[in-house]
C-alpha cells in the first residue's frame, strides 16, 4: 500500500475514484426516483438494478448519503420479534446481512455478539417466553435464560441493578449482531452506482407531481424530473413527503437520542437491552460504549439532543454497571424516528398510483435495511407487494388489523 | 433543563409534564363512517408546524393547552381549556 499512498500524495488529481460517480446534471426523466439516500433507499436502488435490471434510477438525497438515521442508529441487528410477520421479515434480513460484506467487497465490521433482552419483572419474563416460543416456532435461535447465564456473558453486570430492578432472566438471541452503519450505505451506494443508478446528493424534493391519482414527476431543488414511480424512504421526513401527495398516515415524529462513551478496552461482548431501565448498549470495535434509550417524550421534528437524556441514560447505565462511574461521555446525537401506533413499519403501495412507501421505521429500521431494499425493489418493479411485507401495508389502519410489535421493537414502554 | 409554563403552577421543569398529543376534534361515533373513525383513531399530522397540544402537569394533574412550534421545539403560549382569547 505505501506506493499507492505515495501516488496519492504526489498526484494533483485524486487518482482513485470515489465511492460513487458524480452526476453534474439530473436527467429529464427516470424509470424510478427514490427519495432518500439512506440505507433503505440505496438498498432499493441496488436490488432494483441487481435483481430486476432497472438501472435508470435516481436516488435523491437532501443532505449527504447515510447522514440521516442510517448513521444515527446504534447499529444493532436481530430478528427476535413478537409477531410472525415481523419475525419472518427480520430473519430474512439477518440472512442477507451475513453475506453482505462479501457481496460488497467492503468490510462492514459485521460482528456476531449475541443479544440479551433483560427482564426485571414477572410480566417482562412472560413477554420473553412468548417471544421465545414465537421465535422458535419460526426457526429463530432464541431462548429464555437465567441470571447466571447473563452474568457469564457479561461478568461486569450488577445483577441487582442497584437493588431496585433485579434481573430475573433474559431473552437470549445468539444471532444478534452489530455492523458499521455508514459502511452499509456506502456499500449499497457503490453497488447501485456500479450498476448504473445515479446518486444525487444535495438534492431536495420540493414537490411531487400527481395527476389523476398517478405520479407524473418530482420537483427538486435542481429542476423537474419526469417519472411514473417514486419510492419514499425518508425516515423522519415521511409526513412531509406524504403531504406532497395528499396521503394521510398515522406516522408521528419523536427524536430518538443516543450517545457514546470514551473508548475502553474490550470488556462487553454481547449486546444488552433492558426495557425496564430503558437502555440498549454494546461496545463498538473502537471500544466505545454505544448507548441508546427510549424515545423523547414528545413530538419534535429536529435532531436536537438534550442534557436530560444524558443524565437519565447515564444513571440507568450506572445501575447496571456501577464501575463505569468515571467513564466520560464523548458524543450525543439524535435522529427523527417516524413512529407508528403498532410499532411495525408501513411498506408497500399507497392510494396514489406509482407512489411507494417505505416508512414508519421508527426506532427499528437499521436491522431491516437489506430486506427493505429487496422487498421494496420487488414491490416497485412488479407493482405488487412482496409477500414478506403484506402485513405492513398502510391499509391495515383503515381495516383495524394492526401488526402489534410494541413488545419487541422498543425499550420505551 | 427546559421549562414549561403551567397556567396554574407557573414555570416548572418539563420533566414534571407529559404530552398527550395534538388536539383533534372527535367525530360522533354513532353517525360517522368506519373510515372517518379509523382516521380519527390512527392518523396524525406528523409534519412540523405550530400545533395545539394537550399537556398535563402530573404533580397537580392540571390539564391545559400548549401552542408549540414542533420543529424548533419552542412553546409559544399555554392556557387552560376554554381560556383561549
Amino acid at each position: 500500500m505505501p506506493w499507492r499512498l505515495l501516488r496519492f500524495a504526489l498526484s494533483k488529481k485524486h487518482p482513485e475514484p470515489r465511492m460513487f460517480s458524480d452526476h453534474p446534471q439530473l436527467k429529464s426523466s427516470y424509470d424510478v426516483v427514490i427519495i432518500g439516500g439512506g440505507g433503505h433507499g440505496l438498498a432499493a436502488a441496488y436490488y432494483l438494478a441487481r435483481d430486476h435490471g432497472i438501472t435508470n434510477v435516481a436516488v435523491l438525497e437532501k443532505g449527504y448519503i447515510g447522514g440521516g438515521n442510517t448513521g444515527r442508529n446504534t447499529s444493532i441487528i436481530r430478528s427476535n420479534y413478537l409477531t410472525p410477520e415481523g419475525v419472518k421479515f427480520y430473519d430474512e434480513s439477518v440472512h442477507l446481512w451475513q453475506d453482505l460484506s462479501e457481496e460488497f467487497d467492503l468490510n462492514l465490521f459485521y460482528a456476531n455478539r449475541g443479544h440479551f433482552t433483560l427482564a426485571h419483572t414477572d410480566s417482562a419474563m412472560r413477554t420473553m417466553r412468548w417471544r421465545a416460543e414465537v421465535n422458535k416456532h419460526l426457526g429463530i435461535d432464541s431462548e429464555v435464560v437465567g441470571p447466571d447465564f447473563v452474568k457469564r456473558a457479561a461478568p461486569m453486570i450488577d445483577l441487582s441493578c442497584g437493588g431496585h430492578a433485579p434481573i430475573m432472566g433474559a431473552l437470549y438471541h445468539a444471532p444478534g449482531s452489530v455492523a458499521r452503519h455508514d459502511a452499509v450505505a456506502w456499500g449499497y451506494g457503490r453497488g447501485a452506482d456500479m450498476r448504473g443508478a445515479e446518486i444525487h446528493q444535495q438534492t431536495e424534493v420540493l414537490g411531487i407531481d400527481v395527476q389523476g391519482g398517478k405520479v407524473r414527476g418530482v420537483q427538486t431543488s435542481r429542476g423537474y424530473i419526469a417519472t411514473n414511480k417514486v419510492l419514499c424512504a425518508v425516515a423522519g421526513f415521511t409526513p412531509r413527503i406524504l403531504d406532497m401527495v395528499g396521503i394521510q398516515s398515522p406516522i408521528y415524529i419523536h427524536p430518538l437520542q443516543a450517545m457514546v462513551s470514551e473508548p475502553l478496552k474490550p470488556w462487553l461482548d454481547p449486546i444488552l437491552v433492558s426495557g425496564s431501565l430503558h437502555i440498549y448498549v454494546s461496545q463498538s470495535a473502537r471500544g466505545e460504549l454505544v448507548m441508546g434509550a427510549s424515545l423523547d417524550p414528545y413530538e419534535v421534528q429536529s435532531t436536537r439532543s438534550t442534557l436530560d437524556f444524558v443524565e437519565g441514560l447515564s444513571s440507568h447505565m450506572l445501575d447496571m454497571f456501577p464501575f463505569l462511574s468515571n467513564v466520560k461521555v464523548m458524543r450525543q446525537w439524535a435522529g427523527m424516528a417516524d413512529m407508528t401506533p403498532d410499532f411495525a413499519p408501513i411498506m408497500g403501495k399507497t392510494p396514489v398510483e406509482g407512489f411507494y412507501l417505505d416508512g414508519g421505521w421508527g426506532t427499528w429500521g437499521f436491522k431491516a435495511t437489506p430486506v427493505c431494499g429487496k422487498t421494496m425493489a420487488h414491490t416497485v418493479a412488479t407493482d405488487t407487494p412482496h409477500p414478506l411485507i403484506t402485513g405492513f401495508s398502510l391499509d391495515r389502519f383503515r381495516n383495524f388489523s394492526l401488526t402489534g410489535e410494541k413488545g419487541a421493537a422498543s425499550v420505551g414502554h | 433543563m427546559k421549562i414549561m409554563i403551567c397556567p396554574v403552577n407557573g414555570p416548572r421543569p418539563v420533566s414534571e409534564f407529559f404530552c398527550w398529543g395534538e388536539i383533534r376534534p372527535m367525530p360522533d361515533p354513532d353517525t360517522c363512517s368506519d373510515d372517518e373513525w379509523a382516521d380519527y383513531v390512527f392518523n396524525r399530522n406528523g409534519a412540523p408546524g405550530v400545533k395545539k397540544e394537550w399537556w398535563c402537569h402530573s404533580a397537580s394533574n392540571t390539564w391545559f393547552i400548549v401552542e408549540r412550534d414542533t420543529e424548533k421545539d419552542v412553546v409559544l403560549r399555554t392556557y387552560l381549556y376554554g381560556e383561549a382569547a
